[in-house]
């Protein structure tokens, strides 16, 4: 009985640390800033867990030990009193240093921080929306200004910078593995500079409560090698695929003729609403309505069908549409890669 | 005992309340856009459509929700291209108390839906039925004929006017007759 439950605990350990790694974790660094903020982490815990460990063992000494017996219990002892006093001076002391040496620490962490983007190439406007994230990519000449929604790609081991903001209330971004969380404040713009050392795919979440649909507020920093970021820009640059087959030529028709023209754009058509994610390239991102769904031809029809049932609460209403169209409108958008 | 009664009142009071906000995002199929019936002119004597009336209407108008859903609507369809905020320009005013098709709230449903002589698009399947009936709520609000208890009561920018909630009965200006 005792082995089994030893083992339980065990497994139960290692099952809590594996929490720890993964795409979307602050213990798990995979840039810079996360790397020193994770430096700073452990060194904060280490530190205060040796400190509460010393004042525990201070704390349980005298309780142990039994007192001596006094002759004259009311009789004062200066010598004794004095050794006291200085003991808790020399704690007071520590106490003091250990404050102002983690304050220290932290300030230089902070100065590391803000020189990672000092030199960025990139700037990202990143928008928040209840519940998703608006991507635009700023670049000198207009025609190469870029739109997208829910996944930023970025380049490999070169320092990007976002702009943050946001259009209804504060949302906060947050990708543990490469950087701090940082708000984004409606009518503000905030800086947040960035680094992924290695190409991969990195986890972000809201990290703010900005209403109902707050824990379906994903996003994915997608880090790829300079030349293959580049070339996904210039894929994203183009309008939308032209529809192939009867199904989503038919789908194309009807996507123009409803409700989803009020709100989406779709490079190349007339659909032109900026109020809702992109989805000129909707079918080149990995997942749905901001990381909810993965992308797949069911999903997306679950997603059109019943948006209410997958996100309720989300923006996206319910449209009457019959299975022959939504089937349409879903071949039209799985061609648009 | 009566301490105990008296916070249960208390407690069933402050419940009724939560029906300002309840949230109704789903439609009902059975009155999904496609079951109306399509009007036959849009042109109609005295103004009134003589239309039964709607339970969405008498639902969605005293609900915060739905009031706040129809302001955000507006915004995103630019119905302020036309009707600024509810001053008018290209389009009429939407917040003084004249009336060309009526003011209840199945006639500006049917406004929103079907369009109407000179300029007014028809959104006949391009808003779903129940964000039409939102932004008919809305645009009753706009002239002080929502509750105030559910129009809405701030902006997300600059304020054109004073919030939804404190506009004045437009017919009567605030004053009672």
């Amino acid at each position: 009985m005792k082995r089994l439950a030893s083992i339980a605990f065990a497994t139960a350990i290692v099952l809590f640390l594996q929490g720890c790694a993964g795409w979307q974790s602050a213990l798990d660094p995979k840039g810079p800033a996360a790397s020193e903020l994770a430096w700073l982490i452990w060194f904060f815990a280490g530190l205060c867990a040796v400190v509460w460990v010393l004042v525990m063992a201070a704390l349980a000494v005298p309780l142990m030990m039994r007192s001596r017996q006094h002759a004259e219990p009311l009789a004062l002892d200066a010598g004794a009193d004095s050794r006291k006093l200085r003991v808790v001076m020399i704690a007071v002391g520590l106490t003091a240093v250990i404050l102002v040496g983690l304050t220290l620490l932290s300030f230089f962490a902070n100065r590391t921080l803000a020189a990672i983007g000092s030199d960025a190439a990139l700037t990202i406007r990143v928008t928040g929306h209840q519940w998703w994230w608006e991507v635009r990519y700023e670049d000198a000449t207009p025609s190469r200004i870029l739109t997208t929604a829910n996944e930023i790609h970025i380049p490999a081991g070169e320092p990007v910078r976002l702009l943050l903001t946001s259009t209804d209330v504060i949302h906060s971004f947050w990708v543990p593995s490469l950087s701090g969380k940082l708000d984004l404040i409606p009518g503000r713009m905030n800086v947040l500079d960035i680094k992924a050392d290695k190409p991969g795919v990195y986890r972000g979440q809201c990290a703010e409560f900005c209403g109902a649909q707050h824990a379906n507020m994903g996003t994915f920093i997608i880090a790829e090698p300079r030349a293959k970021f580049d070339a996904w820009w210039n894929d994203q640059l183009q309008p939308a695929a032209a529809p192939t087959g009867d199904e989503a030529k038919a789908g194309e028709n009807l996507f123009l003729k409803r409700p989803c023209v009020m709100c989406h754009k779709i490079g190349g058509t007339p659909a032109g609403g900026t109020v809702a994610p992109d989805l000129t390239h909707v079918a080149s991102r990995q997942t749905l309505a901001a990381g909810t769904l993965t992308m797949s031809r069911g999903n997306l029809a679950a997603w059109i069908a019943d948006p209410q049932g997958v996100k309720p609460g989300a923006h996206m209403p319910v449209v009457d549409l019959s299975g022959d169209e939504l089937n349409d409108i879903v071949a039209y958008l799985e061609g648009l890669k | 005992m009566r301490p105990i009664v008296l916070l249960l009142l208390f407690t069933l009071l402050a419940l009724a309340a939560c029906q300002r906000e309840e949230r109704d995002t789903r439609p009902q199929s059975a009155l999904g856009s496609g079951e109306q019936p399509t009007p036959v002119t849009t042109l109609e004597p005295g103004g009134q459509r003589p239309s039964p009336t709607d339970n969405k209407a008498a639902s969605f108008e005293a609900n915060a929700f739905h009031l706040s859903e129809g302001k955000r609507l507006f915004g995103w369809f630019n119905c302020s291209g036309c009707h600024a905020n509810g001053g008018g320009g290209m389009g009429p005013a939407l917040m003084d108390q004249k009336w060309i098709y009526g003011s209840s709230m199945e006639s500006i449903h049917a406004t929103i839906r079907d369009g109407r002589p000179n300029g007014m698009p028809s959104f006949r399947d391009k808003i779903p039925d129940d964000q039409i009936w939102e932004l008919a709520a809305f645009v009753r609000s706009l002239s002080g004929n929502a509750p105030s208890s559910a129009a809405p009561s701030r902006n997300d920018d600059m304020m054109a006017h004073p919030s939804e909630n404190r506009m004045p009965d437009a017919a009567t200006l605030g004053k009672s007759p």
